[in-house]
Order: C-alpha cells, then sequence, then structure tokens
C-alpha cells in the first residue's frame, strides 16, 4: 500500500544547522499492515509522517501511496487518502466548532464533486454522525451540538481518530496519539484504535514510546536511528521477543545504545 | 426639532440608517476577523472603491446596477489581497496595506482624478422607492432589507461545508488540510465576499448620502471593527446567527452613541478619538469582568481564612 523508495531530507543544507533528517530510507508497507516505530530522539519518526502527509516534500527518493506516485502531491489533496494524530489532542479538531460541523469537515473527503460545498449538514449527515459517535460509547452522540473545545483531551483525540476514519483512509499515520493522555483513557483510545484498524483492515504506521506497546500491537515492528530505519521485525521473531531482546537488538544493528529520554520499558 | 429633546425622532432614524448601513462594513469584519482570523486591513480602500464605484454608475443613471457594481468590484479587491497572502507569501497585514495603498490610485481613477462626485439629483435606490414607502421610513426601511438580505445570506453561508470550511480555516488550519480542503481556497472566498459586503456598504453610502469622496473610507477599519467589539461584547460564545444579529446592532448601538456624541456639541474633529476609545472600552469590559471576578473572590477567600485563624485564636 505504501512504498518510500529512498527517500532522503535534509534541513538546512550547507549550514551548522545542517540536519540529515531522512537517509535513503526505504519501507514498504503491505494492505493491512500495522507497524509500530520506535526510535531515539531526533531518529526522523516524525519526519516521515511530514513526508508522507506532505508537510514538505522529500530532497531525493519516491513515495507510493496505492501505487499513484504522490511525492510532489500537495498536501490538502494527500489527505484525502490519509488519516493523521498528532500527540496533541487539540490539533485534529476546530475547538469553536461543534462536534457534528467538525465530523461534517471530515466527511468532506469522502465527496468527489465540488457541488456538495455548498449543502448544509443534511439529516442523513447527522444519523451516519451519531452512528459513528456511538461506536465510542462515551455518550458523544447526545452532544453533537456542542463545540468541541468542550471536550476533555482524551474524547477529542477519540473524535479525531474516528474523523480520520470515517472515510477509510489508505494509510493511517498515528504520532504517539496516546502521550498526551492519563492512562486510563489512553488504553481506551488505544483499545478503539485496535478495534477501528482490525474491522476496517486499515494499513497504519503508529509511532510510540512505550516499548511494550510496540511489540504487541499491529504485526510490525520498526526501529529507526540517523534517519533510516535500522531494525524490521515481524512474525514468528517478534512474537517471541521481549523488551530486552528488542534493544540489545537496536544497539546491535544502530551501533549504540537506544537514547530516548521519554522511552518506557515498562507497561 | 425642538432644543430641549435632547434625542428627537430624526437624529435617532439617522443614527438607525448610517448603523445599518456601516453594519455591513462590521460584518465584512466579522467574516475576516472574527471567522477567518485576518486583520484585512484594505477595508478603508476598499469601502472608498464601492462609494465610488456606486456614485459613477448611479451618476450613469443605474442607481440598482451600482451597487452590484461596487459588489464586484469590492470581491476584485478581495482577491487581489487573497492572492497576494495565499499564493505570493506576503503576510496577511501587509498584503491589505499593499491593496489599501494601491486603492487610492484606482478610486480616483474611477472618479476621474477629482477628489468628490455628486449624485444630486440623479435616481438612486432611495429616491426610486421614496414613492412606494412611507416617505419619513423610507430611507431605514430599504436599508434594513438590504442588511437582513445579506444577514440571511451570511447565516445559511457559514453553516454549508464551504461556509464550515471557511470557519474551520481561522479556527485550527491543520484540520482543514487534513480534510483534504485548500486554506488558500476558503481564504480567497472568505475575503472575497468580506471585502463584496465593504464595498457595497460604500455603495449604500454613496447614494444616501449622494456624495462619493476620496476619503470617506479613512478610518473604517476601526469604525467597522468598534461594531464588531461591541455586538461581539454583548452576544459573545453564541451560534453564528445570533453573533450575526450582534454584529448588526453593535453597529447601531455605535452610531447612536456618536449621535448622541454630536448632540453634545463635541466638535466632529474629535471623533475619530471617540471611536477610538470605544473600540479600546468595548475590548476592555470582558477583560476587566474577569478580572473584578478575581478580586471579589480573593477578597473572599482572605475573609474566610482570617475568620478561620480567629476562631483558632480563640
Amino acid at each position: 500500500m505504501l512504498k518510500i523508495i529512498n527517500a532522503s531530507k535534509t534541513f538546512n543544507p550547507g549550514t551548522i544547522n545542517e540536519k540529515k533528517a531522512l537517509v535513503n530510507l526505504n519501507l514498504e508497507l503491505k494492505t493491512g499492515d500495522f507497524a509500530t516505530i520506535v526510535g531515539s530522539n531526533g531518529a526522523g519518526k516524525s519526519t516521515l509522517f511530514n513526508a508522507i502527509t506532505g508537510n514538505f516534500y522529500v530532497d531525493k527518493g519516491h513515495i507510493i501511496l496505492g501505487g499513484e506516485d504522490i511525492t510532489f502531491k500537495k498536501d490538502y489533496l494527500r489527505s484525502k487518502d490519509i488519516g493523521h494524530l498528532f500527540q496533541d489532542p487539540l490539533k485534529g479538531t476546530a475547538p469553536n466548532m461543534t462536534i457534528e460541523e467538525n465530523m461534517a469537515l471530515a466527511y468532506l473527503r469522502a465527496s468527489t464533486s465540488n457541488h456538495t460545498l455548498f449543502n448544509r449538514i443534511s439529516a442523513k449527515d447527522k444519523r451516519r454522525f451519531r452512528e459513528h459517535l456511538s461506536l465510542l460509547n462515551m455518550g458523544l452522540e447526545d452532544r453533537m451540538k456542542q463545540p468541541v473545545g468542550l471536550l476533555s483531551g482524551g474524547q477529542r483525540q477519540a473524535l479525531t481518530l474516528l474523523m480520520a476514519t470515517m472515510v477509510t483512509p489508505k494509510i493511517l499515520l498515528l504520532d504517539e496519539h496516546t502521550a498526551a493522555l492519563d492512562p486510563a483513557t489512553a488504553e481506551n483510545v488505544i483499545e478503539l484504535t485496535k478495534r477501528i484498524i482490525k474491522e476496517r483492515n486499515i494499513t497504519c504506521l503508529m509511532v510510540t514510546h512505550n516499548m511494550n506497546q510496540a511489540l504487541k500491537l499491529g504485526n510490525r515492528t520498526l526501529m529507526m536511528h540517523h534517519g533510516s530505519i535500522v531494525l524490521d521485525i515481524e512474525g514468528k521473531k517478534r512474537e517471541n521477543m521481549t523488551v530486552n531482546d528488542l534493544l540489545n537488538e537496536f544497539a546491535k544493528n544502530a551501533g549504540q545504545d537506544l537514547d530516548n529520554d521519554r522511552i518506557l520499558l515498562s507497561k | 426639532m425642538g432644543g430641549t429633546v435632547i434625542f428627537s425622532k430624526l437624529i435617532f432614524l439617522g443614527a438607525l440608517e448610517q448603523g445599518f448601513i456601516y453594519a455591513l462594513v462590521a460584518l465584512a469584519l466579522f467574516l475576516s476577523f472574527s471567522i477567518l482570523n485576518i486583520a484585512d486591513l484594505s477595508t478603508d480602500g476598499c469601502f472608498t472603491l464601492g462609494c465610488a464605484v456606486s456614485a459613477i454608475v448611479t451618476v450613469g443613471g443605474h442607481p440598482v446596477l451600482g451597487l452590484f457594481a461596487a459588489m464586484l468590484a469590492g470581491v476584485c479587491s478581495g482577491f487581489v489581497t487573497a492572492i497576494l497572502q495565499t499564493k505570493l507569501g506576503v503576510e496577511s497585514i501587509l498584503a491589505g496595506i499593499i491593496v489599501n495603498t494601491g486603492l487610492y490610485t484606482i478610486n480616483m481613477a474611477v472618479m476621474g482624478f477629482v477628489a468628490n462626485v455628486n449624485v444630486f439629483g440623479c435616481d438612486t435606490v432611495f429616491t426610486k422607492a421614496k414613492d412606494k414607502l412611507p416617505m419619513e421610513y423610507s430611507k431605514l426601511i430599504i436599508i434594513v432589507s438590504i442588511v437582513v438580505i445579506i444577514g440571511l445570506f451570511l447565516a445559511i453561508f457559514l453553516k454549508t461545508k464551504l461556509g464550515l470550511s471557511i470557519r474551520a480555516t481561522g479556527d485550527n488550519v491543520h484540520m482543514v488540510r487534513a480534510s483534504s480542503i485548500n486554506p488558500a481556497f476558503t481564504i480567497t472566498v472568505g475575503l472575497c465576499v468580506a471585502n463584496a459586503l465593504t464595498a457595497l456598504s460604500g455603495g449604500i453610502l454613496a447614494q444616501y448620502q449622494k456624495s462619493a469622496n476620496i476619503d470617506v473610507g479613512t478610518g473604517m477599519v476601526t469604525i467597522g471593527l468598534a461594531s464588531l467589539i461591541i455586538g461581539e461584547t454583548l452576544f459573545s460564545k453564541r451560534s453564528i446567527r445570533t453573533r450575526i444579529v450582534g454584529v448588526i446592532l453593535g453597529s447601531c448601538l455605535y452610531r447612536i452613541v456618536i449621535a448622541l456624541a454630536l448632540r453634545l456639541n463635541i466638535p466632529a474633529d474629535f471623533l475619530k478619538l471617540i471611536s477610538a476609545s470605544i473600540v479600546a472600552i468595548a475590548i476592555i469590559i470582558p477583560y476587566m469582568k474577569n478580572k473584578t471576578r478575581f478580586w471579589i473572590n480573593r477578597r473572599n477567600s482572605n475573609k474566610e481564612i482570617e475568620s478561620i485563624e480567629d476562631q483558632e485564636d480563640m
């Protein structure tokens, strides 16, 4: 589904602040793959996501999504096929607009023609949003006229997840989307993520600092270091792996220990 | 009008008429400033543009067409401001200033390079309707109808999916991009609509006061903001519909205050200072409300602590 070929990105090239964020990175995800990514500080995890969403263009290489070369496609056009959740729960929704208005915007991705722009939210839309919201079990379906700013961080992140997947994306990017939530809420959002991804067979990349999560969630674990992927494990090998094995593997491949001040080794 | 009456009916009517005319500028700023979160400083020039275009077309004998022409001119002006900031990388405030400066020449050109155009003796939308409406209120009825139509249009427009996209652009631009909407497009549409309203306001004024003047738009941003902020302070954090009504009422309220000031023999030269003060006060009020609440809470809490300490002493 997603293919990244030899992608490179250097920030501030030729200056003292030069930073090679991606170095000849190669990655292929099959349809339905759910890969977790771990890596040291500044390994290029977020850069990888930004390159996929089109926040900036790569200097070299190609990004192919669902068979289409999107290397130079504009960000807002790509977002039709990409769902993206950030660590900051405030980033994915418009606070001064109601839940139903936010969902209507997210649902615009489903429309193929321009004249729907002049339609208002229909009763049919509202029914559909209600159905989706009731899946969250948060009672949000009865608060559709309330501004999103009144929701808690966890509720906002759950809503963002719903909005990102309401129109099934070709790929879902999760950038530590539970890191800012309290443990119980984070657990809820993770369960919800698992359920939605499984039900809809969504291809997904997820950055996490929780090593346990990195091994338990999904079917693949990727480790990044200095702008490339240094470790890619799946199947039997992954199932039998402990957090310690993972750290050792990383040290072997990267030539140094994983240095990440936010890493969570245990649950 | 008797000298003993501070506020005669005629003055009140005049204030209301002007309040509704300038309400369109306030609505334009509501769209650009409150909704899109862009300070559009081309407002002054755009208002004069609408005024000039409307006056020239009215002199040519087509007052109704004049209003539409003014709106079209406003759309063009808004389009240039929008393109400068969305496609050419000019800061939004700078884009407004640049267009505002350029518009001076355009406005002079529209008026045939004279500073004044008179519409006396020509048919205007007001003279045309005078026979059919009650004499005294004919102007007010026409102006109110136009403003009501525009208000309804805005209320409906901002509920369409395009309108939602425009609102989200000012609220969270990341989210707009993630919804596969081009923010450059929503900003352009928003500014075109806003400037059409500003120019329409100028266009109506030209026919209302039967003249267009190159300086008529000076300070219009402040006046529009004053009305907007009064309206938003009175009706804050409500639905879009209520806020639109609030902005229109804010504009009327502002005009009534100005009319009162004039009535109290304050020289016309002081009006700009009064406008500026009204804007400042309208912004300060909600802030001070919060502060007083804090002071009261602190005082009560201090008293509570004291009484507890007193009890412990005993």
